[in-house]
């Protein structure tokens, strides 16, 4: 178990720095130079050379590459010259604000799609299953923003349910106790996830009625309805664990998609924004979060799920 | 044995003829009493026809704006309405198709050949080679995809073929870890060791003997791949990184009209939308058919 942890630790660690390197190698590749689109066409050769001095972009690209990781180690994301901030305090305000869309819609898409697949595997091509599986593909074969587009013109627009309109500058406890308008963005998100979801718990949960420990447990003549308890939904939990795990990268792009739909001041938004201005040191510093979030999500999946499954011997 | 006096003639002696079958009749006969694979079938036949020869007999003017017949509803010369630029919808529907149906198919196939090679090789070999492979896949996969995107935009001019490569980088993570866990337990074979035996070398084994053998993954993953390329390709022009106006496809036609929802303009959204999902559903539904046929040919064997 240990060599197993540490295995996979060894790993994220490689992946990490690859998305890193890939990222930054990137952005170094862009055409133009950084100091022209700070200090703009009229400078002086003196003063380009002057401001890439002072931020040590004429030094090696090894070596600069070097001093991000070293700035990433110390939690320093960049620096956004268009802001005048540091990445990392622009995201300090957002990121509560993206856990909680993405903590409420994770939890509501869970509610959802966890009881309902599990209903589809026991009621195996019924009414509900056929009518859940009809919900789920359409829903699947959406682009994710179209899903937004389909509430907002339906409780927005045509009947005035929610604002479709996220205020700017309310903190997120502010947001949580006034949940009017984050309401159209959070249900966005989690019908989005619930696709994928109850796809996956329906098919997991099938697959845990075919285990021999249910025929057992039905054999020795304990009710359906313990069965279906104690050892049907019980195991089936376990598959969530893996499922969230692994959902963190379509969870942080529907985020993306959901804050530049709505306009909810975000991290996404901040990226989408940053993309339509050029600015890349906000880009790299996110893209770089969001890998290593990803690596790390990955990583609590693969562990958790071994510590959760006595089967699972590393 | 006496056999009983047939009462049908076209029946020959000693009964129906039970077929045996090969593999890929018993795939095929399973996919086509899967209904919703049939539909899916019919409704990708429906689209592709449409978006091909509909311009041959519905003409429509895609290329020089009308602005003397912008946002007009339903109705009159053109059934589906104009959109902010004065297109005709139904003919514009028909031209997006065109390119989204070419991205989807392209992508769908470049991809899943480069991950079916990738992870061969990587799972054939194993060891360290596959621990570094692997590690590839894993970046590519924690690299954001619309990162990658607005990247290779502001270099290069946006065009089919960028459009194409671009979403097979994204997209071959996928199949190639499908195909490497497969080729991991394929490897094990009796007859991959006899070929081995035999003096066959490694590239003999992989081209002749695993890849074939894995083309139930292969087939099932191109539909899911391309269904997913079309959702991707949509969601990247609503992001603003897809291809430029003179080159209308259903993702750019929909994001396009999102503006104007709030005006009623419910012609430019609802059509390019209903076009999507509906091939999305149908590709889906072919790859869950062929999933299931190919797990009857593993149950049957």
């Amino acid at each position: 178990m240990t060599g197993f942890i540490v295995r996979r630790l060894g790993q994220a660690v490689v992946v990490t720095l690859g998305v890193t390197a890939i990222t930054f190698l990137l952005l170094h590749l862009l055409p133009g130079s950084l100091a022209r689109e700070i200090i703009g066409n009229r400078a002086t050769a003196q003063e380009i050379a002057a401001f890439n001095h002072q931020w040590g972009l004429n030094s090696p690209l090894w070596y600069q590459y070097w001093k991000f990781l070293v700035e990433l180690l110390h939690g320093n994301l960049g620096y956004s010259f268009s802001k005048n901030r540091t990445t990392d305090s622009l995201l300090a305000s957002e990121l509560p604000r993206d856990l909680l869309l993405g903590g409420l819609s994770l939890v509501l898409s869970l509610i959802i799609a966890v009881p309902v697949g599990i209903a589809q595997a026991v009621k195996r091509n019924g009414l509900v299953d056929y009518a859940g599986t009809g919900v789920s593909f359409f829903l699947y074969s959406m682009p994710q923003f179209s899903v937004a587009l389909l509430l907002v013109q339906l409780l927005a627009i045509t009947y005035h349910v929610f604002p479709a309109i996220v205020p700017q500058n309310e903190s997120a406890i502010y947001l949580l106790t006034h949940p009017r308008p984050i309401v159209l963005p959070v249900l966005s998100l989690a019908l989005v996830s619930y696709a994928a979801f109850s796809r996956f718990m329906r098919s997991s949960a099938i697959d845990t009625l075919a285990q021999d420990y249910m025929r057992t447990a039905r054999a020795k003549g304990l009710p359906e309805r313990l069965v279906l308890w104690r050892h049907l939904v019980r195991n089936s939990l376990l598959a969530v664990v893996t499922l969230v795990g692994l959902s963190i990268p379509t969870i942080l792009t529907g985020t993306l998609i959901i804050e530049a739909v709505f306009n909810y001041p975000g991290a996404g938004l901040e990226y989408y924004n940053a993309t339509l201005s050029n600015d890349y040191q906000v880009m790299l510093g996110i893209t770089v979060l969001v890998g290593m979030v990803t690596v790390v999500g990955n990583l609590l999946a693969d562990i958790g799920y071994a510590l959760l499954d006595p089967r699972i011997r590393y | 044995m006496e056999s009983a006096p047939s009462q049908d003639p076209a029946l020959p002696e000693g009964g129906e003829v039970v077929s045996t079958g090969s593999a890929w009749r018993l795939i095929l006969r399973t996919f086509a009493q899967n209904k919703l694979a049939i539909v899916g079938v019919v409704i990708v036949v429906l689209v592709v026809t449409f978006s091909f020869l509909g311009p041959v007999f519905y003409h429509t003017d895609q290329f020089n704006p009308n602005l003397s017949a912008v946002n007009l509803p339903p109705g009159g010369s053109s059934p589906l309405g104009t959109d902010q630029s004065g297109f005709d919808i139904l003919g514009r529907i028909m031209e997006g198709g065109r390119s989204t149906l070419e991205v989807g198919l392209a992508v769908g196939v470049i991809s899943t050949v480069v991950g079916l090679v990738y992870g061969a090789i990587s799972g054939f070999f194993g060891k360290w080679l596959d621990i570094v492979m692997m590690r590839f896949v894993d970046i590519g996969l924690a690299v954001p995809v619309v990162f990658l995107f607005i990247f290779m935009s502001r270099i290069y001019k946006p065009s089919l073929g960028l459009l194409i490569v671009l979403l097979a980088l994204v997209s071959w993570q996928i199949p190639a870890r499908l195909v490497r866990g497969e080729t991991l337990s394929l490897r094990t074979r009796e007859y991959v060791q006899a070929v081995r035996v035999m003096g066959g070398k490694s590239s003999r084994i992989i081209f002749r003997h695993i890849i074939p053998n894995t083309i139930g993954t292969i087939v099932v993953t191109v539909t899911f791949q391309i269904a997913n390329s079309i959702l991707t390709l949509a969601v990247l022009q609503f992001l603003g990184f897809g291809l430029p106006p003179t080159q209308p496809n259903w993702g750019s036609m929909l994001s396009d009209g999102t503006t104007f929802l709030q005006d009623g303009f419910w012609w430019q959204v609802y059509p390019a939308l209903g076009f999507i999902v509906l091939t999305v559903v149908a590709f889906n539904f072919i790859g869950d058919a062929l999933q299931d046929s190919f797990d009857v040919r593993l149950q049957e064997r």
